[in-house]
């Protein structure tokens, strides 16, 4: 797999901690929704640092935007959030993973589920569907534990409809009619589809998250071949 | 030819010469998996060998853990970059379970308790290389992290190393497993960072 030098043609902040990273990269060969990039830095003196990072974007040419959360004390997160200006090279390659992905050819319902930034490969997901033209019923549970956490929330709520729950689980916003709480059983199950219409399930998030939706999804039903999951670690394992 | 990124000068967080090319070091314990956690009763759990002719060993709980084991400190490597240096573990040798099974095979094919699937070369699982854990830093392993039973093939990235590991079939001819059919390395050394296939 080929390191290629994307150029940074924009930027956005999507919420207080995560900004969007818009890249051309000149023969990208097109990805999957679900899919992630390697990003490599390279330091004056040869040192390099390479972090994974999904990416949010449809399939769209040689376009492709990345969603980068600042890690506290993280080493190329902060550097990607905070120093990088549109008009700079970065070195990408992939893509990569070929199982937590959707595909516009898919015709079941899908049940997406994101904790804080596990949101941005199940964005891409959404965006793929509505650039397909894709008719699959999709429903969404979004974790954050604020709404300053939120990214995507009015695009969101465009792309799933009344298929959209954000879960707030530590501040709601004020007027909202669920107190701020985890994400549990009963919500869960309120949210996404029921086992009977045998979606596909996509769950992504922080390991604590992830195992518990899982669980949550197994106990209401579903196969678990048709539960995929993609877990960052405690320690921000894409710092 | 690297682009030099413009005023990045980077953490270089310790861990030296332990670390492979392109990891850092993490100390808590990450949990990488492509689906939920099986959760696997013990009084029914079994670990099968079934070489290329069919011919099967199986063990029970009670049986593995009567068999000898052994008490390894490793490092682990994962192929999303954390590495974590002198993890204590308690298991089978493979060499144990492998003794005195006749054998032409050069591959071994892994299924777990959930579905998953690796392969490797039979030859990475012999020579005091690998083992079918299941205790970890003085405990029972935890379900999350493989739990009954994993195996455990240190020198190999960790997809290698198969959580809720079920079975091992020896082969003549490789066949590959879950993540190996969808992008990464067929090997997966990390220190010659074989991380995906050349597509």
């Amino acid at each position: 797999m080929t390191w290629r030098v994307g150029t940074v043609v924009g930027r956005r902040q999507e919420s207080a901690t995560a900004v969007t990273l818009v890249l051309q990269v000149p023969g990208w060969p097109g990805h999957l929704a679900g899919q992630h990039v390697d990003v490599r830095l390279t330091a004056e003196d040869g040192y390099t640092a390479t972090r994974s990072y999904s990416v949010a974007s449809a399939p769209d040419g040689e376009r492709v935007e990345l969603v980068v959360e600042s890690v506290v004390d993280g080493e190329v997160s902060p550097y990607l959030t905070g120093a990088v200006v549109v008009g700079d090279p970065l070195e990408l390659r992939g893509p990569v993973g070929g199982w937590f992905v959707w595909r516009p050819e898919q015709t079941e319902p899908v049940t997406l589920v994101a904790g804080g930034s596990g949101v941005v490969p199940l964005a891409a997901m959404l965006r793929a569907r509505a650039r397909a033209g894709s008719d699959a019923d999709v429903r969404l549970v979004y974790s954050v534990r604020s709404a300053d956490q939120l990214c995507f929330g009015d695009e969101l709520r465009a792309l799933a409809g009344d298929g959209f729950t954000p879960v707030y689980t530590r501040t709601a916003p004020p007027g909202w009619p669920r107190p701020a709480a985890r994400l549990d059983a009963a919500t869960l199950a309120g949210a996404t589809w029921p086992a009977d219409r045998h979606p596909s399930c996509y769950v992504c998030g922080p390991t604590g998250f992830v195992e518990a939706v899982a669980d949550l999804l197994i106990e209401a039903g579903h196969d678990p071949a048709r539960v995929r999951t993609e877990r960052f670690g405690p320690s921000g394992g894409n710092g | 030819m690297a682009v030099i990124s413009r005023g990045f000068s980077g953490r270089r967080r310790g861990g030296g010469e332990a670390l492979p090319p392109g990891q850092y070091l993490t100390t808590d314990f990450p949990v990488l998996s492509a689906g939920p956690t099986p959760r696997v009763d013990l009084d029914r759990w079994e670990l099968t060998l079934t070489s290329e002719s069919g011919q099967r060993r199986d063990w029970s709980w009670g049986q593995l853990q009567a068999l000898p084991a052994q008490d390894v400190t490793v490092d682990l490597h994962c192929v999303t970059r954390w590495s974590k240096l002198g993890t204590a573990w308690r298991g089978v040798c493979l060499d144990t379970l492998l003794d005195g099974v006749d054998t032409d095979a050069a591959y071994a094919l892994v299924d777990c308790y959930g579905g998953y699937t690796t392969n490797l070369p039979l030859a990475d699982l012999r020579g005091g290389r690998a083992w079918v854990a299941y205790g970890y830093d003085g405990a029972p392993l935890a379900p999350e992290h493989g739990g009954p039973a994993r195996l455990l093939v240190p020198h190999l990235y960790l997809w290698k190393s198969a959580k809720w590991v079920h079975g091992i079939t020896l082969r003549t001819s490789d066949s590959p497993g879950f993540w190996e059919s969808v992008g990464y390395h067929n090997y997966g050394d990390p220190w010659r960072e074989q991380r995906y296939w050349d597509a």
